[in-house]
């Protein structure tokens, strides 16, 4: 199937499906209910957007600046930073480590960027027993899904849903045993992980923001499962892309507070780590050795385009949350790692025009999504630039054409003037019994679900001459 | 009015072209609040659509073209006033944008766009208009078209001349911020998704019980009046202008003119 028609069935199959409409509809009171009430408690939420804009901006004007002395600073502090400028080679690099290391079990924790890299099916593939710590990331992986959301992979699913995954998963699991509730999720998972967690050699986290004063990178999660991962194996590797790093500590701050309200409507975190490097001398814990690998995969490009914006990101998932097509049809739907507005903005500069494209098409542009981004990303006007680059290829040229031939009216109000009112006039006299379609040959589309308000059967213009002249001498 | 023997303002009518094609009794409401506002209103024939629909498929030149169309017709007026927020923001936000890397079509725009207004907002910011010609006694709700809203911040001036419409009762309804589903071609080319949202504002519509849904953007108002008729519903649908006008001879969007078939 070709992405669109996937796109398309992905959109039917979610707008059936009754559970993920449930599960959708928790997003409003849930996540918006609770950016509105930290923004509405923090009278300088939008100052702090435009501080988050610039310290983004500045960043990404002196990137290679910065991830130079990143570099330089981990490395100061006993870390090894590996460059990777595809998916593929930052997976070979990871893997390499974790052979060295002796690995079998390879503890991790939530990265949007491993996703994006397709790392643990790699990993599988050599044979190690990676296992993912978040909770929703976790009950993900035995189901063998990906995430449907940036923040809350598996936002889709309610406990209900998942009960079964993980007495099919979990063979030592009482069957009376009860697992309705959420609670009782969190019990079974955690003793499951907490094995994992000591018998892991290596941990894989992601990075929430790499410091380049410090050479430190800061992982925020809410289940400190993070920490564990980082922690206990002999081995740490970082994860990140290169639009991560923040010039200093300072930098760092004002993006947290940003990520936490915009994110999940908390002010803070609950768990907010700084890791510089592996664990020293006189460091009652910590890993033998740090790697920070951190890959490009299209992102530079980015950097020298009119995309260069969406590089601003901070990955709060605000904008799906607010966005009412990510609301209507969730996250798989859109067949891409990133969903929702950045989605459709990222994927297509990630994984090309030809298997995401279509994806800046499906916006009302509405702009809610722009109005919460928390470093003002102008996500409409860069859906727009995909719908600019998709108008000239050859997929377009129906729609193309139907558009040009209207356009070439709109430009000629002599020529428009008596089309407009000959189909005001058709359509008012068709529809004036009723003062609507309930179903029209040529717009089936529209009535599919709801009528075509008639015409009221002259122009504006027309009626507007006719009085011009009634009033005059 | 405050006028005394100032020349009143040139105010350009842009009609849109939805209000000329499926509405033109909005496009009479205008004139009327503009002239209530003490404006000269003029409504240039060469005009036709703002272009949306061709800059939001991508298609700049012809978005372009059509820009360039309709500043010309609005040359030397004082103003120009637009009864639809994303028209209004097309003309003022976007025109220059499009004309970007053309230095002196890009300044022509600019001139253009710091005249053009959003009807209502103009009324009362520009015009201060505090009293209006129209009356209803009964209940509305009012939907904050999303370009409207964002894009010119449109928010306080249309409540504000409602609360001056005697007899008028408005009840806020739950999201009323949040997109109806039309989004232009959206709504054709996704109709599935615009059907879920608008079911979802038709339901924010109905819990408000209102006796008419109000808007300052005919696009909206058709998606949704066109979906509230579909289930049934007794709420009407009206723009915002044929209330503030008391321009209401017509029978509300989706319904038909009283006394049924003719």
């Amino acid at each position: 199937m070709k992405p669109a028609a996937a796109f398309e069935a992905g959109i039917a199959a979610a707008l059936a499906n009754p559970s993920l409409q449930a599960a959708l509809a928790d997003v409003p009171a849930g996540f918006v209910a609770g950016r509105a009430r930290v923004k509405a408690a923090l009278p300088e939420f939008e100052a702090l957007r435009r501080t988050g804009r610039d310290i983004r901006d500045h960043t990404l004007a002196h990137l290679d600046l910065y991830l130079e002395a990143f570099e330089r600073n981990a490395e100061r502090a006993g870390a090894r930073v590996h460059w990777a400028a595809t998916g593929a080679e930052a997976c070979d690099i990871i893997l390499d480590i974790c052979r060295e290391a002796g690995a079998r079990v390879v503890t991790k924790s939530k990265s949007m960027v491993s996703e994006e890299i397709g790392l643990r099916a790699r990993l599988e593939a050599a044979a190690l027993d990676v296992v993912e710590t978040d909770l929703g990331e976790y009950i993900i992986q035995i189901r063998g899904e990906t995430p449907s959301h940036i923040i809350a992979p598996a936002i889709h699913l309610r406990a209900g849903d998942v009960a079964d995954d993980f007495r099919r998963r979990h063979a030592h699991l009482d069957a009376a045993r009860d697992l309705s509730a959420a609670e009782a999720l969190v019990g079974e998972a955690r003793g499951v992980l907490r094995e994992k967690f000591l018998t892991a050699e290596v941990g894989i986290t992601g990075a929430n923001f790499l410091v380049a004063e410090t050479g430190s990178a800061i992982v925020v999660t809410n289940e400190g499962n993070a920490d564990l991962t980082m922690s206990l194996p002999k081995v740490h590797i970082v994860l990140a892309s290169i639009d991560k790093v923040v010039p200093t500590l300072n930098d760092a701050w004002p993006l947290l507070r940003l990520l936490a309200r915009s994110a999940t409507g908390q002010e803070f975190t609950a768990y907010t780590t700084l890791v510089t490097g592996p664990r020293r001398a006189g460091d009652i814990d910590g890993p033998e050795a740090c790697h920070v690998v951190i890959v490009d995969n299209g992102r530079a490009d980015l950097l020298r385009s009119k995309l260069r914006p969406v590089l601003r990101c901070i990955r709060c998932g605000a904008c799906m949350n607010h966005c009412p097509v990510y609301c209507a049809i969730g996250g798989h739907a859109y067949g891409s790692v990133y969903p929702g507005p950045i989605g459709a903005v990222l994927a297509p500069a990630l994984a090309g025009t030809a298997q995401a494209g279509h994806l800046a098409q499906a916006s009302t542009f509405c702009g809610r999504c722009e109005e919460v981004c928390p470093v003002e990303i102008p996500l409409v006007s860069l859906m727009r630039h995909w719908r600019e680059m998709a108008i000239d290829m050859p997929g377009s040229r129906r729609s193309r054409a139907l558009l040009r031939a209207w356009a070439w009216l709109a430009e000629r109000p002599r020529a428009y003037r008596p089309v407009a009112a000959i189909a005001a006039a058709t359509l008012g006299r068709l529809g004036r019994a009723r003062g609507k379609f309930a179903a029209l040959p040529f717009a089936e589309r529209w009535t599919r679900h709801r009528d075509l308000p008639a015409p009221q059967g002259r122009t504006f213009q027309d009626l507007y001459a006719r009085r011009k002249r009634e009033v005059a001498p | 009015m405050t006028e005394g023997y100032a020349r009143r303002p040139r105010v350009g009518l842009f009609v849109t072209c939805l209000i000329d094609l499926m509405r033109p009794s909005v496009g009479f409401a205008a004139v009327r609040l503009l002239e209530a506002a003490g404006c000269e209103v003029i409504v240039p024939r060469a005009q036709t659509c703002c272009g949306q629909p061709a800059y939001n498929s991508g298609d700049q030149a012809s978005a372009k073209a059509i820009a360039k169309t309709t500043i010309a017709a609005f040359e030397g007026l004082d103003y120009v006033v637009a009864p639809s927020g994303s028209c209004a923001a097309m003309l003022k936000l976007h025109y220059p944008r499009l004309m970007a890397g053309d230095a002196d079509a890009e300044a022509r725009a600019r001139a253009f766009a710091e005249r053009v207004h959003e009807l209502v907002a103009f009324l009362v910011d520009v015009r201060g208009m505090s009293e209006v010609p129209g009356a209803f006694a009964g209940r509305v709700t009012y939907h904050d078209g999303c370009s409207g809203l964002r894009e010119l911040k449109i928010k306080q001036q249309p409540r504000r001349l409602l609360a001056a419409v005697a007899g008028l009762e408005l009840i806020e309804m739950a999201g009323t911020d949040v997109c109806c589903g039309f989004g232009g071609l959206f709504a054709v080319k996704f109709p599935d998704i615009s059907n879920a949202m608008v079911t979802a504002k038709s339901a924010n519509v109905e819990a408000a019980a209102p006796e008419l849904l109000l808007a300052g953007e005919l696009g909206c108002l058709l998606n949704v009046a066109g979906k509230l008729s579909r289930q049934g519903s007794p709420v009407g649908c009206r723009h915002v202008a044929e209330v503030l006008a008391g321009e209401m001879s017509a029978p509300p969007i989706a319904r038909p003119a009283s006394g049924g078939a003719s």
